[in-house]
C-alpha cells in the first residue's frame, strides 16, 4: 500500500479538488452570477495550484495558475461566467486532471487551452483595457460604494480551527495582511488556552480581536480569510467611522441600483447565516476522517471473521448446559451483529457521489448531440455500498448515453410533438427494503418496437413473425448479440451492448427492468442489493456439499413428490398454481456422485422475470452470509458468485442464480463443463 | 534461464521439500505461509481438476491445487502423511493464497546453485516450462516446479511441442 506516498496523497486531494471545481463550474453554468460558487471554484483552483507546486507538479501548478488568474477576474466581477467560459475552464480542467495523474501530456495542448481560455475571457468581459468602464457601470459591489468615503473602523474577531496549523495555515501573515489595510490594534483572545498539561502544542488555541481602521471595503477584510473561511469563525462589525457625514447619507442607494450580491456586505443577516454556516462546516470537517478504502475492506474482513467465529461459539454454547457460557455467547452475538451493522454503515456512501459525475456527461452529451438535455436527479442521499457505487458508474453512463443518443429527440422534433424543447433525463434512487432502486428515465420517443423486432430477427434472436409479448420483445435488447457493436472495453460506454449492462448489474446480484409505454419515453430500473459484503441466503445441501442461494432470488420452497420425480428425467417442468415452472437438478449439474435423498426439495428462484426451480437434497435454512470472493481459478467457473464460511468452519459456495439458469437455458441439462 | 538465476540470489536458496507420488519436489521457503493438516474440502463443480476444491484457511477461502495433475502423477487419496502447503503466489497481478496438496512434507533445506541444472530438453516426462530446475542431492533428484507457469496454464499437463513423452 502506498498511502504514505505523498504523491499519492496529492493525487487523491487533486482528484477531490478537481471534482469540486467541476461541480462548481457546472452549477455556475446554471447560475452564472453566484458569487459564492465563483469563490469556491477560485479557492479550489488556488489550493490545487499551491499543493501542486508543493508536491513538485510544476506543470500542473503553472497551468492552474493561468486558469486561476482568468477566474480571478470572474471573482472580481470583471468578467461574467458565460457558458463558453465555463466550457473552456472545464476543458482546461481535463488537462489538469491528466497532469495530476501524471499522464503524458502535450504542452501544446495546454497552451492551446490557455489561448482559448484567454479568448473566451476577453469575449466575456470585453477587452481587458475596456474593462474598468464596463465594470464600474455594471456592478459595483455594495461595499465599494463606501470607497473613498473615508476611514472606517471595523472590529474583526476571528478564531481558527484547532488543527489549522497542521494544514500549513499561518495566522501571522493574516494579521500582517490586516495591518496592510490600515492601522490595527490587535489583541489575542487567550480564553480558549487549556491548562499546560492539557495543551497540545501543535494546535491553535488563540483567537484574535483586531480593530482595523481602513478605507477599504469590508470585502477586503473578508478576502484576508478567503482560504480558511470554511473552518473558522469570523465576525466583522463596524464600530466607527471617521468620515465626512455627507457621504454617509444615502444608505438605500446601493441596494436599489446594484444587482444582488451574495457577499455578506449589505445586511447583518447574511453574515450571521454565513457564520453559522462556517461553524457547521467546521464541525463537519472535524467529524470526518479520510480512510483508504482498502482499510475498510480489511476491517470488513475481520468483522466477517468475527461473525463466523461467533456463529461457531453460538453452536457450542447451544449444545452446552453452562448458563454462563450461554449468556456470554448471546452477548457476543449481540455485539457482533451491532458491529457488523455499524461496519456496513461506514461503507455506505450517498449515491450523490455517483450522480454528480453524470452532470458533466450530460453537459458534454448535450454539446455533442446538439440536443438540449436537463438532468434531474432525485434521492441523492440514498446510500449504497462503496464498491457497488463504483461498479454502477459504467452501466449508468451507458444507460444515460442511450437515453441521450436514442431516446431523446432533437429540439425540433420535440417541439413538433408538443413537448418542451429541452429533453429530460431523470436519474432517481430510492431504497426499497434491502435493495436500492435506481431508475434512468427519459421523456423521449421511447423504444421503437418495430426496430427492435427487425434487429432481433436480423440477428437471429427471434424467428421471423414469431408472436411474443411486448415485455419479451423489450427484453430482446438485453440479449447478447443484439447490439451490433463489437467493442466492450470502451470506458465511455459507447459501443457497449445492453447485455454488458445487464451482466454487470447481475454481477452485483441486482436486476434490471426496461419499460417503455409508447410515446412516453423509456425507463430502466436497476435493483441493486445494499451491499456486496453480506447477504441473506438460503442454505441448501446437494449430496455432501452445501450451497447458499441468495434469499433475494428465492420465491418459495416445495417438495418434489416422488411421482413428479419419477416422471421427469433431466430438466423438467412442474406446475405451480397453474403456471409452468421448469426445474433443474443441481445434483446433475454439479455432477454429484452421492445417491439422492428420498425426498427431493425444490427451491423456486426468479431471475430476470423468469422462474426456475432448483432441485436440492435438503433445505438447511436461513443463513446470513459473509461473502468471500473466489480466487481467479474459480471465478472463471461463473456458476458461483463467491463462497462463505459456515458455522462449523466448512465452506459453502454461493450460487449465481442468473448465471446458472442462463447456462442451463443455453446448453443441455448437462453437468457444468469442466474447463480442463 | 532468467527464473533460474532469480531463484538463486546468493548461489543458494532455502526450500521446502515434499513428496508427490514418490517424486521429491521443492518450493522456495519464502513462499510458504504455513503447512496445515488436512482440512475439510469443498469441491467446486465445473472447476478444472487441477484446482477442484477450496478450503477455509484462517477465515479465508483459498483454492486447493493439485500439482500431481500438472505432472501427470497419480493422485492418491489422502493418507496420514498428507498435508496442505499454503503458499502466497502472485497470480495475474494479485497475491493469492493457494493450498498445494502434498503426499508428505519433508524439511526445509538449502539448495546450492552449483548442484542444479536446467530441465533437459529430452527425457523429461513433464512440460519443460513447468520445471524451473532440477537439483541433485545424494542419489536423488529434486524437482523445483515453476509455479507461475503452472498456475498460468491452470495445471494442464499437455501443451504443444514442449512435451516429449517417454
Amino acid at each position: 500500500m502506498s498511502s504514505a506516498d505523498p504523491v499519492e496523497i496529492f493525487r487523491v486531494e487533486a482528484q477531490e479538488l478537481l471534482e469540486q471545481i467541476e461541480q462548481g463550474l457546472l452549477d455556475l453554468s446554471h447560475t452564472p452570477g453566484d458569487k459564492e460558487l465563483v469563490a469556491a471554484v477560485f479557492r479550489a483552483l488556488h489550493t490545487l495550484k499551491g499543493s501542486g507546486a508543493m508536491f513538485g507538479f510544476d506543470a500542473l501548478a503553472g497551468f492552474t495558475h493561468h486558469c486561476e488568474t482568468a477566474f480571478d477576474r470572474v471573482r472580481k466581477g470583471e468578467v461574467v461566467a458565460t457558458p463558453d467560459l465555463v466550457a473552456a475552464v472545464l476543458n482546461a480542467m481535463d488537462h489538469m486532471r491528466a497532469l495530476a495523474e501524471g499522464r503524458p501530456c502535450d504542452a501544446h495542448v495546454g497552451d492551446a487551452l490557455l489561448v482559448e481560455l484567454e479568448r473566451v475571457v476577453a469575449a466575456a468581459g470585453g477587452a481587458p483595457t475596456a474593462m474598468p468602464a464596463a465594470v464600474a457601470s455594471a456592478a459595483p459591489a455594495p461595499g465599494d460604494a463606501d470607497q473613498g468615503a473615508g476611514l472606517k473602523t471595523w472590529r474583526v474577531v476571528f478564531t481558527l480551527a484547532q488543527d489549522v496549523l497542521i494544514n500549513g495555515t499561518r495566522p501571522l501573515p493574516m494579521l500582517d495582511e490586516l495591518r496592510d489595510l490600515g492601522e490595527c490594534r490587535i489583541r489575542a483572545i487567550t480564553d480558549a488556552i487549556p491548562p499546560l498539561e492539557a495543551l497540545t502544542p501543535t494546535h491553535c488555541h488563540l483567537g484574535w480581536e483586531v480593530e482595523v481602521t481602513t478605507d477599504q471595503p469590508r470585502s477586503a477584510i473578508e478576502d484576508v480569510f478567503m482560504f480558511v473561511i470554511d473552518d473558522m469563525t469570523l465576525d466583522i462589525t463596524e464600530i466607527g467611522r471617521e468620515a465626512d457625514p455627507a457621504v454617509e447619507a444615502p444608505p438605500a442607494a446601493p441596494a436599489a441600483s446594484v444587482p444582488p450580491q451574495p457577499t455578506t456586505a449589505a445586511t447583518p443577516e447574511p453574515e450571521i447565516a454565513s457564520a453559522a454556516n462556517g461553524d457547521a462546516k467546521a464541525g463537519r470537517a472535524d467529524a470526518s476522517v479520510r480512510v483508504p478504502a482498502q482499510r475498510l475492506d480489511e476491517l470488513m474482513d475481520r468483522v466477517g471473521e468475527l461473525v463466523i467465529a461467533q456463529s461457531r461459539l453460538k453452536q457450542i454454547a447451544g449444545a452446552s448446559q453452562d448458563m454462563n457460557l450461554r449468556s456470554v455467547a448471546e452477548e457476543i452475538e449481540h455485539l457482533a451483529s451491532e458491529l457488523r451493522d455499524s461496519m456496513m454503515s461506514v461503507r455506505m456512501v450517498p449515491v450523490a457521489q455517483l450522480f454528480s459525475r453524470f452532470r458533466r456527461l450530460i453537459h458534454d452529451l448535450s454539446r455533442d448531440t446538439g440536443k438540449e438535455i436537463d438532468l434531474i436527479t432525485e434521492g441523492e442521499t440514498t446510500e449504497l455500498d462503496k464498491t457497488v457505487i463504483e461498479r454502477l458508474a459504467d452501466p449508468l453512463i451507458h444507460l444515460i448515453r442511450n437515453s441521450a443518443d436514442h431516446g431523446l429527440e432533437s429540439p425540433e422534433e420535440r417541439l413538433a410533438a408538443g413537448k418542451p424543447a429541452a429533453g429530460r433525463i431523470i436519474l432517481a434512487a430510492r431504497q426499497a427494503g434491502a435493495e436500492v432502486v435506481i431508475t434512468v428515465k427519459d421523456d423521449g420517443r421511447g423504444v421503437n418496437r418495430d426496430r427492435v423486432r427487425a434487429k432481433a430477427e436480423e440477428n437471429g434472436l427471434l424467428a421471423p413473425g414469431a408472436v411474443i409479448s411486448d415485455a419479451e420483445l423489450l427484453q430482446m435488447i438485453f440479449q447478447p448479440g443484439f447490439s451490433t457493436a463489437a467493442k466492450v472495453t470502451n470506458l465511455s460506454g459507447r459501443g457497449v451492448g445492453m447485455d454488458v449492462v445487464k451482466r454487470t448489474i447481475e454481477g452485483l446480484r441486482g436486476s434490471l427492468e426496461l419499460s417503455s409505454p409508447a410515446g412516453e419515453g423509456s425507463q430502466v430500473a436497476l435493483r441493486i442489493p445494499l451491499t456486496l459484503a453480506i447477504i441473506d441466503g438460503l442454505l441448501v445441501r446437494v449430496g455432501p456439499e452445501r450451497y447458499v442461494i441468495p434469499l433475494s432470488a428465492v420465491e418459495e420452497c416445495l417438495e418434489l413428490t416422488p411421482e413428479q420425480d419419477a416422471r421427469s428425467t433431466g430438466r423438467s417442468v412442474l406446475t405451480i398454481r397453474d403456471q409452468l415452472v421448469p426445474f433443474m437438478r443441481l445434483r446433475s449439474m454439479f455432477n454429484t456422485k452421492a445417491p439422492p435423498d428420498a425426498y427431493q426439495k425444490i427451491v423456486v428462484v426468479s431471475t430476470g422475470g423468469e422462474r426456475v426451480g432448483l432441485v436440492v437434497d435438503q433445505i438447511l435454512g436461513d443463513h446470513q452470509t459473509v461473502i468471500k470472493p473466489l480466487s481467479v481459478f474459480h471465478s472463471e467457473v461463473g456458476a458461483f458468485s463467491g463462497a462463505t464460511i459456515l458455522g462449523d468452519g466448512g465452506v459453502a459456495l454461493i450460487l449465481d442464480v442468473g448465471h446458472l439458469t442462463s447456462e442451463a437455458a443455453l446448453s443441455d441439462p448437462s453437468p457444468l463443463r469442466a474447463a480442463s | 534461464m532468467t527464473q533460474h538465476t532469480t531463484l538463486f540470489d546468493n548461489g543458494a536458496v532455502d526450500v521446502l521439500t515434499f513428496d508427490l507420488d514418490g517424486e521429491v519436489f521443492a518450493i522456495e521457503a519464502t513462499l510458504v505461509q504455513e503447512v496445515v493438516d488436512k482440512a475439510p474440502e469443498t469441491s467446486v463443480p465445473g472447476a478444472p481438476a487441477f484446482v477442484d476444491a477450496v478450503i477455509n484457511f484462517r477465515g479465508r477461502i483459498i483454492p486447493l491445487a493439485d500439482l500431481r495433475l500438472a505432472f501427470s502423477l497419480d493422485a492418491h487419496d489422502a493418507s496420514l502423511d498428507s498435508r496442505i502447503i499454503v503458499i502466497a503466489q502472485e497470480i495475474e497481478g494479485e497475491t493469492t493464497l493457494i493450498g498445494l496438496r502434498a503426499d508428505k512434507v519433508y524439511e526445509v533445506t538449502t539448495l546450492n546453485e552449483a548442484a542444479t541444472e536446467a530441465p533437459p530438453r529430452i527425457g523429461l516426462r513433464w512440460r519443460q516450462d513447468f520445471v524451473q530446475c532440477l537439483a541433485k542431492r545424494d542419489d536423488d533428484i529434486i524437482v523445483v516446479p515453476d509455479l507461475a507457469a503452472i498456475f498460468a496454464a491452470r495445471g494442464q499437463p499437455r501443451a504443444g511441442a514442449t512435451v516429449i513423452p517417454l
